[in-house]
């Protein structure tokens, strides 16, 4: 459990500190490189970089989805406080995944990417993720939840789900071989996502429990 | 008087960072930032480096085989391997590759052939007549290395096993010990990894049946102690660890083609038209032997035939290189 002094504020920049680091310790390798000096991307540094994004940009979208049903099993509320941060993170690792992948693969090479969006399925599905998540962190604001009104709000984020699937897949098929990091990912997204559908089946049964009540 | 009551924020002076500290900060950072990126992530350069000297070195013939490029270095091509025995990741190799026995080795050889049999590896490889190739090495993952192999050519010693006339294809396996190879655990590939190449293929000149590298004896990651060399070829196909050689009259099972046959068909000759469905291969990231930012994005053309055309072109007369990829 965690204890009552730590207010949502330390919270909030001990999880904003946690969710740095990756990018932090990236970038300082990159730093190392660029100055020829000894560092841990191995030999092939732009592989080691679009993975390790990639890796990590996934890693925190669960970490976001992990956030509820977490918050479920301690009870502890103020964990919601913390999913904003959370999903942006997650976007912000994915913004920088694309930008590895277009800049130090393809060179910045628009032609490219499209022939690789339209013919090359892991990167159709992993642009299709990206694009779910773009409205999402666009109406991340309180300002864009009071106008577009908290039904329809929660509607729209909804699309974390599909993103969420879609950058799965897109890790799967990418794999040579039969590897089980991706399913790994796949069994705790599938984990996740079922916690929700158990939790909604439930609450609808009880709705429609009350409303039987109710009636009679 | 003045009493001056610190305010709560304030520090003591006895908590306050001695000026010498203050002075060595650059230091601590440093020291801190090193220790944490290695506490944080594992990786290439943590695996103990496979050191150069602790190798025995081989005496090895000069050739004319040689690449107008310059060499990958021991260290890149020691510490990034594509060896699923001992794990999915380019830095598993190097870190576990260790717990393979190499010593005894013996090779037995089966099939189409009059003198089939279980061979020492001293009495397959004729360690007084080596020779260094220098051979471009061409990763399906379009990445290349220029690696100076040291070993015998592969005909000579398939020679020596007499096959007979309904051997039309030659097939090879890797060692498979669950206990040595800790990334067999799961089915990547099938174990134990196989490859094949067609007689008139094997019998070629390039073909090279290695031993050592950079004049020394191979480290397990790069396949010790016998491993093939087909550098026309996509890398996966120079089979590493080889403890097992078949004569065929039909077309011999391949791991790669076994797991994905769209993907990786039979030949995977280097051809640069013949697109990977998930990627190019039109052109390939150079490993070292640069460094720094011009190093990270180094890339070239890559060949057909990886280079080797004039030698081996003439195998495929009359072929659909592309349904035959």
């Amino acid at each position: 459990m965690v204890p009552k002094s730590i207010s949502l504020t330390h919270l909030k920049a001990i999880f904003f500190l946690a969710l740095s680091l990756p990018a932090l310790w990236l970038g300082w390798q990159w730093v190392l490189l660029l100055g020829a000096h000894p560092h841990n991307l191995g030999v092939n540094p732009v592989e080691m970089t679009n993975r390790f994004l990639g890796d990590t940009a996934l890693r925190v979208l669960l970490i976001t989805l992990a956030i509820t049903p977490l918050r479920d099993l301690t009870g502890y509320a103020p964990l919601s406080r913390l999913r904003r941060m959370a999903g942006l993170f997650a976007f912000f690792y994915v913004c920088l995944h694309l930008t590895s992948y277009l800049g130090l693969d393809l060179f910045f090479n628009l032609a490219k990417l499209w022939k690789d969006i339209v013919k090359r399925t892991y990167i159709t599905l992993g642009m299709s993720a990206f694009a779910l998540l773009v409205p999402l962190a666009l109406t991340s604001t309180r300002g864009a939840l009071q106008r577009l009104g908290p039904r329809r709000w929660a509607r729209l984020h909804s699309l974390i789900y599909p993103a969420a699937i879609l950058a799965v897949v897109h890790h799967v098929f990418m794999a040579k071989g039969f590897q089980i990091m991706p399913l790994v990912h796949g069994a705790i997204l599938f984990f996740l996502l079922g916690w929700r559908l158990v939790k909604w089946q439930r609450k609808n049964a009880a709705q429609k429990g009350n409303r039987i009540s109710n009636n009679s | 008087m003045l009493i001056r009551r610190p305010p709560p924020y304030a520090l003591k002076e006895s908590e306050v960072t001695s000026p010498s500290a203050y002075l060595r900060r650059r230091e601590f950072l440093a020291a801190f930032i090193a220790a944490g990126g290695t506490l944080a992530l594992p990786n290439a350069t943590l695996a103990k480096q496979a050191a150069k000297r602790d190798y025995a070195p081989l005496a090895a013939a000069k050739t004319d085989y040689t690449v107008n490029d310059p060499l990958t270095p021991w260290d890149a091509l020691t510490s990034y391997n594509n060896y699923y025995e001992f794990g999915t990741g380019k830095d598993d190799p190097a870190k576990k590759a260790h717990k393979l026995i190499t010593k005894p080795w013996t090779v037995t050889v089966e099939g189409e052939a009059d003198k089939t049999g279980t061979y020492a590896l001293e009495d397959l490889i004729d360690y007084n007549a080596l020779e260094e190739r220098i051979y471009r090495h061409r990763c399906v993952e379009a990445w290349s290395m220029v690696i100076p192999w040291v070993g015998v050519p592969l005909a000579g010693v398939l020679k020596k096993f007499e096959p007979n006339s309904r051997a039309k294809y030659v097939q090879f396996f890797t060692k498979y010990s669950r206990k040595e190879m800790p990334g067999t655990f799961w089915p990547v590939l099938k174990w134990p990894y196989r490859e094949g190449l067609r007689m008139d293929e094997a019998l070629n000149p390039l073909p090279f049946l290695a031993v050592g590298v950079y004049g020394r004896v191979l480290p397990n990651q790069n396949g010790a102690p016998l491993r093939l060399v087909v550098p026309w070829k996509y890398g996966y196909k120079s089979i590493k660890s080889i403890e097992r050689i078949r004569f065929t009259q039909t077309m011999p099972e391949t791991s790669w083609n076994q797991s994905n046959a769209r993907e990786y068909g039979f030949y995977s000759n280097v051809n640069p038209l013949v697109e990977h469905p998930r990627w190019s291969q039109a052109s390939e990231r150079v490993i070292g032997p640069q460094t720094g930012f011009a190093g990270a994005l180094a890339r070239r053309d890559t060949e057909m035939f990886n280079g080797y055309g004039d030698a081996v072109a003439s195998l495929y007369a009359g072929m659909d290189l592309r349904k035959n990829h």
